[in-house]
This record gives C-alpha cells, sequence and structure tokens, in this order.
C-alpha cells in the first residue's frame, strides 16, 4: 500500500527494537542478596571476604556468589529465607563495623546496565517486606509553636519594658497565647510590638475587666499549615537517616500528601525491629542550666524532691547523676541543621560542631550574649510505648524518656555555629553528633496503617500474576486469530509487542510493578485489542459495502481512527485521574493502564497498519482475509 | 469467522420504555442495597488489624472462627484466600477513637498493639494446629480509611466529570449528557451487585470500579462516534432510524470487546489470587453492565434528549487534521 510512508515503518522498527532492548532486563529476575558495608573507616578487602565465606561455611548456609563490588560486599543467595539467617550470622561476625543489609542483586547483563536498561523495580506485595504509612502529629506542631511564642513574647515583652501580669497559653489548644496587661496604653503598646515582631501572629484585643487588659496572639493558619509541610521534609530527612542504619538498602521513604510519609522496606521481615528505630519519637531541647550535674543543689532535689520553680530534674545519660535544668527553651531540635564530630585542636579532647538554621542562631546568640560563663543542657526527649497484657486485657503506657546528653558551660557568644567540647571520648563525641543529627524529628510522627508481607507470598504473587498475564494473553492471541483470521493474527503480533513496550515503558520510567499494576497489565491487553476490533469491523463492512480490498482496509484505518482517539481520550481521562487522586494499589493500577493506553495507540494501530502494508502492499488483491 | 448477522437490524429503540424503565429498575435497587446492605469494606476503609495466615493441611473457616474465640477474640471475621488453606482474619481495632487526643497520639501505641494482636492470632491458632505460619498482617486506622472513601469518590467525580467534558466539546451537549447518566447507572449498578453478593470492597476493588467507568464509556463513544457518522452522512435523518442502525453497526464490535477484554479478566479471577481476585470480579461484572448499556440505555437517553441532524453537522469541519490520520 503506498500511503503508508517509509519513515513510518522506520519508526515501526525503532519502537519496537527499543521495546525490546528496554524490556530485556525483566527476563532476569534479582537473586536475594546480603550486602556489607563498612563504617568508620573499617577496611573492606578480602580478608573481610574471607570471613564472610567462612562464617558463612562454619554455619552450612550455601551461598551462589560472594564478592566485592565497588565500596561494598555482596553475597547471593537462592532464595529468602536462606538471605535471611545468612544476614543473622554475617551480622554477629562482623560486628558494628559493618552494616549488613538484605538486598535483591541484579543478574541484568553489564551491557544493558549500560545503557540505563533496568528491570522493573518490585512493589512489596511482590517480594515481602514492611510498609507503615505515618502522619505528623499536627496537635504536637501547634503545642510546639504555641509554647515556643509565649517564651518569645515574654522576653519581648520584657525587652521593651511592657508590664505585663502574665503570658499564658490559652487553654484549648490552637487559640494561641493569652496576654493580660495592666492598662490599655500597656495593650496597644504590646500589640504593636508583637505584631511588627512577629508577622506570623495575628494578634487580637480581648475581654478587659477593671485593670486586667487582655490581648490575644495567634500563629496564622497558613504558618501553622507551613511549619507542618517543612516538618514532613525534615521528619522525611531524619527517617532516612535512622533507616539507614537499620541495614535496608534502597528503602522508599516519600512524602504522600500534606501530612503524610510512607515508609517501605522491602525484604524486611520483623516489623517491629523496624519501628523500635524509625516509630522512635525524639526530639532535643537546647535548655539553660541551672548548676551542674551532680552538684549540690541536684543532689538536694533529688533527694528531698523540692525542685526549684523555675527549674526541672533530670538525669545525665549514662551517669545518671542528677541536673537541674531551666524551664525556659533556647533552642528545639528542629532548628539544627547538623552535627558533626571532630577534634579541638587546643585542648585535643573531642568535641561536636553544631550549626543551627538561623532563627535558632538568632535565638542562640540572644541567649548566649547574657550568659557566658552559665551552664547550658541539652535535653534528649524520647516517646516509646509499652504494650502490656494486664488480665487478659491490653494496656498501653506511653513512656517518655527525657534525660541530659550534655550540660557544659558557655564559653563565648556564639549563633549559628558553636561546638561542645568536655566529651569523655571521641566515640561519645561521634554518637552525639549522630543523636543530634539523626535522631531529631521536627514534629512527632505516629504510625497510622502498618503492613508486613512474607517474601513467600511476594513470591506466590509474582509466580500468579505471571501466569494470569500470560494465559490472558494467550486466549485473546487465540480468539483475535480465530475470529479474524490474518488481521487477527497481525493484531496478535501488535499485542504481543504492545506488552513489550508497555514493561520496556515502566522498566524506564522506574515504575514499581505490584499486584495492581499486574491487573492493570491484564486488563490493557484485554482492551488494546478493541482497537483492532473497530479496525477489523470497519474493514468487513468496507467490504460488504462493495469497496475493493485496498481501499477497504484504507478506509478501515481512516474511518476507525477517529473513533479509537475518541474512545482512547475518555479512558484517559480515567486513567489520569486513577494516576493522580489515587493512592496506593490504585495508583499503581492507574499508572499501568496510562501507559498501556498510549502504547496500545502506537502497536495497534500504526504497527498493524505497517506489518498489513507489508503484507498487502504490491499485491493485487481479490479477496481480504478478515 | 462472523457470529453476528450484519444485516441484522434489531429494533434497539422500540424497547426503549421496558430497557430504560429495566435500568432505573436496576438502579433503584442497586441505590437500595447499597445503603440497607452496605458495602462489605475491607481494611482499607474500615481500619483495624487484618492477618493472613497459611496452614500446613486443608482447615475450614468454621473451625478457624472457633479456635480464635476459644482464646478470646471477639468476632474474628475469617474468610478463606482461595483454597482452604490461606486465610484471612480480620480484627476492629479496640482503641477509642472519641477521644481526639488518644486518637492522635495513640497511632504509633495501636501500631506496636497490632504487632501484638497479630502474633497472639497466630498464636492462638497455633494452639490447635500446630505448623500454622503468618504471612502477612496489615494494621489501618479509621482515619486512613476515611481519607481513602474520600479520595476514592473524589477519583470518580472527576473521572465521570471529565469524560462528560471531553465528550461536550468532541460531541455535543446531549451526547455528554446521556454519557454521564449511563456512567452513573453503570458504577451504581456494579456496585449494587458486589453489595449483593457481599464481595469484599477493598482498595483494588475501587480502582476496578473507576476502570468500569473508564471502560464502559469505550462503549458509549464507539456508538455515539457512528451516530454522529451517520447523521453526517445520512440525507434524510430520522433519529430513531439513525440510532438503531448505528447500534446495530456497531453490535458485533461491542460485543466482541467485551468477550476479548472478559477472557482476560476470568483469566486474571482464575489464577491471578487472591490479591486481584476483587478486581477482576468486579470488572467482569462492570463489563457485562457496561456492555448492556451501551447497546440499552444510552442511545434511547439521547433520543429522548432530543438529537438531531442538524446539531452535529457544524462539528464535521472542525477538526479535519484528526480524522485524516490513519
Amino acid at each position: 500500500m503506498s500511503d503508508f510512508p517509509r519513515w513510518k515503518y522506520a519508526l515501526v522498527a525503532l519502537v519496537l527494537l527499543f521495546g525490546i532492548v528496554y524490556a530485556l532486563p525483566n527476563a532476569f529476575p534479582p537473586v536475594p542478596a546480603v550486602q556489607v558495608q563498612a563504617n568508620h573507616g573499617a577496611p573492606l578487602d578480602a580478608s573481610v571476604q574471607q570471613k564472610v565465606a567462612d562464617t558463612l561455611a562454619t554455619n552450612k548456609i550455601s551461598y551462589t556468589g560472594l564478592a566485592i563490588d565497588g565500596d561494598h560486599l555482596v553475597a547471593n543467595f537462592s532464595n529468602a529465607d536462606v538471605q535471611a539467617k545468612a544476614s543473622d550470622v554475617i551480622k554477629a561476625a562482623l560486628g558494628d563495623n559493618y552494616t549488613v543489609a538484605l538486598n535483591l542483586a541484579p543478574t541484568v547483563p553489564r551491557w544493558l546496565r549500560a545503557i540505563h536498561a533496568k528491570s522493573m523495580p518490585l512493589g512489596l506485595d511482590l517480594q515481602g517486606g514492611v510498609h507503615f504509612l505515618m502522619a505528623v502529629d499536627q496537635n504536637s506542631v501547634i503545642d510546639q509553636q504555641e509554647e515556643r511564642y509565649a517564651d518569645d513574647i515574654r522576653s519581648l515583652l520584657r525587652q521593651k519594658n511592657i508590664r505585663y501580669e502574665s503570658v499564658v497559653r490559652a487553654k484549648e489548644r490552637g487559640n494561641g497565647i493569652n496576654i493580660a496587661l495592666r492598662s490599655d496604653a500597656d495593650r496597644n503598646a504590646a500589640a504593636t510590638a508583637i505584631a511588627s515582631e512577629y508577622p506570623d501572629l495575628n494578634v487580637n484585643n480581648g475581654d478587659s475587666t477593671g485593670d486586667r487588659f487582655m490581648l490575644n496572639a495567634s500563629v496564622k493558619p497558613q504558618k501553622l499549615r507551613q511549619i507542618a509541610l517543612d516538618a514532613i521534609k525534615q521528619n522525611v530527612a531524619t527517617l532516612r537517616n535512622r533507616v539507614n542504619a537499620l541495614g535496608v538498602s534502597e528503602p522508599v521513604i516519600q512524602q504522600q500528601g500534606e501530612n503524610q510519609i510512607v515508609v517501605e522496606l522491602a525484604g524486611m521481615q520483623n516489623p517491629a525491629e523496624a519501628k523500635k528505630v524509625i516509630g522512635a519519637v525524639a526530639t532535643l531541647e537546647y535548655r539553660p542550666g541551672v548548676g551542674y550535674p551532680g552538684d549540690a543543689q541536684a543532689v538536694e532535689a533529688a533527694r528531698t524532691g523540692n525542685v526549684p520553680p523555675n527549674a526541672r530534674l533530670y538525669y545525665m545519660r549514662g551517669t545518671h547523676q542528677p541536673v537541674l535544668v531551666s524551664k525556659q527553651l533556647i533552642v528545639s531540635g528542629d532548628q539544627l541543621a547538623d552535627a558533626a564530630s571532630g577534634t579541638d585542636s587546643q585542648s585535643g579532647t573531642p568535641k561536636v560542631d553544631v550549626t543551627l538554621t538561623a532563627a535558632g542562631a538568632k535565638k542562640m546568640l540572644d541567649f548566649t550574649s547574657n550568659n557566658v560563663g552559665k551552664p547550658m543542657a541539652v535535653v534528649y526527649i524520647e516517646r516509646v510505648t509499652d504494650t502490656k497484657m494486664v488480665d487478659g486485657k491490653e494496656v498501653r503506657t506511653p513512656r517518655i524518656t527525657e534525660e541530659v546528653i550534655s550540660d557544659a558551660t558557655i564559653q563565648g557568644v556564639f549563633g549559628k555555629q558553636f561546638q561542645t567540647t568536655g566529651l569523655s571520648s571521641p566515640k561519645e563525641a561521634s554518637e552525639l553528633a549522630l543523636l543530634l543529627k539523626g535522631g531529631s524529628l521536627a514534629a512527632p510522627v505516629d504510625i497510622v496503617s502498618e503492613s508486613a508481607l512474607s517474601p513467600s507470598l511476594g513470591q506466590d504473587n509474582i509466580v500468579k500474576g505471571f501466569k494470569a498475564v500470560m494465559l490472558g494473553l494467550a486466549l485473546v492471541l487465540l480468539a483475535a486469530a480465530i475470529y479474524y483470521k490474518l488481521f487477527g493474527l497481525v493484531a496478535d503480533i501488535a499485542l504481543f509487542f504492545n506488552l513489550v513496550v508497555l514493561v520496556a515503558v515502566m522498566s524506564l520510567i522506574g515504575v514499581t510493578l505490584t499486584m495492581p499494576g499486574i491487573a492493570g497489565i491484564v486488563l490493557t491487553l484485554g482492551m488494546a485489542i478493541d482497537a483492532n476490533v473497530l479496525i477489523c469491523e470497519r474493514i468487513r463492512e468496507e467490504l460488504r459495502n462493495g469497496s475493493t480490498p485496498h481501499a477497504s482496509i484504507r478506509a478501515g484505518y481512516e474511518k476507525a481512527w477517529a473513533t479509537i482517539l475518541d474512545a482512547n481520550v475518555t479512558h484517559l481521562i480515567a486513567a489520569l485521574a486513577l494516576t493522580t487522586m489515587g493512592s496506593g494499589p490504585i495508583r499503581g493500577f492507574g499508572v499501568t493502564l496510562l501507559i498501556g493506553i498510549l502504547t496500545s495507540m502506537f502497536t495497534s494501530v500504526t504497527v498493524t497498519h505497517a506489518i498489513t502494508a507489508l503484507i498487502h502492499g504490491n499485491r493485487k488483491l481479490k479477496t481480504l482475509s478478515v | 469467522m462472523e457470529i453476528f448477522n450484519h444485516n441484522a437490524n434489531v429494533n434497539f429503540l422500540g424497547l426503549r420504555k421496558y430497557t430504560i424503565g429495566l435500568a432505573a429498575l436496576l438502579m433503584i435497587v442497586s441505590v437500595g442495597l447499597i445503603f440497607t446492605k452496605g458495602l462489605n469494606y475491607a481494611l482499607d476503609f474500615t481500619g483495624g488489624i487484618s492477618v493472613e495466615v497459611s496452614y500446613p493441611q486443608p482447615t475450614d473457616v468454621g473451625q478457624v472462627r472457633a479456635a480464635l474465640q476459644k482464646h478470646g477474640f471477639e468476632n474474628p471475621l475469617v474468610q478463606s484466600l482461595g483454597g482452604s488453606r490461606q486465610m484471612s482474619i480480620r480484627l476492629q481495632a479496640k482503641e477509642d477513637t472519641s477521644d481526639a487526643s488518644a486518637a492522635g497520639k495513640g497511632g504509633a501505641t495501636s501500631a506496636t498493639a497490632a504487632d501484638k494482636v497479630a502474633n497472639d492470632v497466630l498464636n492462638a491458632l497455633k494452639a490447635e494446629t500446630p505448623g500454622v505460619t503468618m504471612t502477612s498482617h496489615s494494621f489501618v486506622t479509621s482515619a486512613v480509611g476515611d481519607e481513602v472513601k474520600s479520595d476514592g469518590s473524589v477519583a470518580a467525580i472527576f473521572v465521570i466529570i471529565g469524560i462528560g467534558l471531553y465528550l461536550w466539546m468532541r460531541f455535543e451537549r446531549r451526547f455528554a449528557i446521556a454519557a454521564l447518566v449511563t456512567e452513573v447507572h453503570d458504577v451504581l449498578v456494579t456496585l449494587g451487585v458486589i453489595a449483593l453478593v457481599q464481595r469484599e470492597f477493598d482498595l483494588t476493588v475501587l480502582a476496578s470500579v473507576l476502570a468500569v467507568i473508564g471502560y464502559s464509556i469505550n462503549d458509549k463513544v464507539v456508538v455515539f462516534d457512528r451516530i454522529r457518522e451517520l447523521f453526517r452522512s445520512a440525507r434524510k435523518a430520522e433519529p430513531e432510524e439513525i440510532l438503531n442502525r448505528s447500534i446495530n453497526t456497531t453490535l458485533s464490535r461491542t460485543i466482541i470487546t467485551s468477550l476479548f477484554t472478559g477472557i482476560t479478566m476470568a483469566a486474571l479471577y482464575f489464577i491471578g489470587g487472591p490479591a486481584v481476585e476483587g478486581f477482576a470480579v468486579t470488572m467482569l461484572i462492570g463489563i457485562v453492565v457496561g456492555t448492556l448499556s451501551s447497546i440499552f440505555v444510552a442511545s434511547p437517553i439521547l433520543l429522548w434528549l432530543g438529537v438531531s441532524k442538524k446539531d452535529l453537522m457544524p462539528v464535521s469541519k472542525e477538526n479535519p487534521e484528526l480524522a485524516r490520520r490513519p
């Protein structure tokens, strides 16, 4: 058929080649592996490899591969159970200086990896693992903000010499801070000062009785929203640090919506262990110290229980010495930008360099300007929940651990950057830096949904999903060939290539394959054939109306195109909604459907047209096999 | 091979009183079922704890339930996951959600507790049948479930309105309305059937319901496209005759495509396993409902709205470029 241009043949050939090459990596399934990485400058060489080999041999664990690849050591195993066992013994043998992670080692040939061809990552439902959905505790975000602003307003009023009776948070959370003043003039002055200093606050006059003039300052909703969004971002980063410590390779940690975080740890089999690390709600606070650890006043307070009114009694981490710390908050963990351990060049003792954010730096500067030579404490707060069974019922008690991890004298005025010295060992310094950096979550997160799947169930799903795709494909191929004969066979070739190109595009984009995604592939196969049904029916119609075979083919493709386009665009709208609105499984399904509709429009129309033109092109035809 | 007589001219529009009546009745019954029987919402929507276990030898649902009740679990919902060895057990979360602060702070708490409950379930079952293994467990708070429900509704409304707008642009107002009404019918009847058989309504089923909208609009568009074409080419255009001819000429395509899609979904249903079974069943129901409504419901509504030749004429020169493409 002369009206099929040559460049279209070239395009079809190119797309098919692309499809085959980029779908190919999926034919090389990754194998369960254990990955070993060195920490703290520990060596990773042949001796470590030998040690791992010996360990596996003594525990009678057989492995299919063991090699150093770049900066890590990878050992391959035949299945997930062996992998888990191996991970445990390797971890025990190598100790703390190595991170041992469960992994899936790719078996894709190098030349394919060189052109960025890779296999589709598998979702948790296909390889097993744990999934958490976490939500930021909005209430505590509000609490934190209101408490901080109450402090700020107190110091602002003192600084401006405005006399006030009290500055307290309103009884209801979110209702702001109530400030009681003694005169209308004071109130106006306070309102002006607060409004100009803190543009994020709404300042309103409240009721006044006698000589009490009330003022209310509340945090603007958009500011709270902004804080919550920032908190999410920071929490994602913090969780990533923590999960890396768990030794899970390629964890998924993503923000979802406005206040949720998705954490997916493939291959992880014990959710309790994961939760201990990621679920621990820890924050840091810098507060003025009242005295030093173990001094007479603190010991007295611990013994008698009489704590000075503006202070609280804490105990030091490790030594458990009592220490008194002021109730006033200087900066909290979310204002900490970075922390690194090192050695002090003057004294030669271990130190931790701390960098604060701009807001934190200003507060730190204000505080240290007036308090050189006085102590400052770092308070570490962690919330853990204990579950106990009492009389057959569950009793859950939140346990809050608050301890002081450092209480040292302020040596000079500082703001953005400062260092904490007086640490006993480099190890302590590095631990403190890690805690400061990774230990602080901007806002507490709660796990709102959790699921765990065993790897065997994942394996089962893969096998079933693969069989379903193959059977669905085979049935449609057979039915089309029987019903539309030669044109059916042409459609079959196109349908097969549709599957190939769909898989190639999904692999290239890196769409995670899940069970709903597999359902989407099967559905795409069933619906892609629709375009060919439309074309074939049209050709039959044209033939019945007395057109010649060549004219029938041309008219069939032309007339069917408008219908195919309309039908596919409406379908695309549906797929787009599934992709953008849905979460989790709906999304996986929607993405597959979306790509499938696009690829099927090409394969079902252009590819079949090219093949049809090749077959019937220059021959004189009396009949068509349709 | 041809199954359908291409000269057939069944008077589908002549049946419109009955078909529309039946469709309306089905819709009312479906809405009734959805409200009275209700959808059997899965863990994704209700929140709670779900544990899936695998038995070494075949067992039955009653035995599993008895074992759980014996160990003090109230109202466990036990379902078989295809075959008699895989069982799913669902428990409602015991947390008190009326207290706002407890709900806010209790999340991590309940997640920790969920692990405990899952282990308790496994231990209870092991006590009766040693060798039971846990294949998966999950925990969802009710807040997340509510969110998923509202997301799903928003997606469905967005799909229906988006498609309506496109049809309005490409065809005409009446086509958009007819398609929308039929879409709503298809979704309601599909949900009605799911409510009737009390199949578990989880996220994949929701995805499937949304896909049914996309699928069934496909069918309608093919018929509408033919209606437009015939209106434009016919010299004397009696709407009822044109509509009838359009349905008849597209009939074999409508049914063949449904069969092709149907067999892939049947394949998915029979061997895809429990994870996609609900999806496949919903899609199969949707295909049947959507195919029937394309033939018997959409066009009568179009006729009733008063579609005519002159409404469709100016559009024909609108986009000749698109129509010429292969």
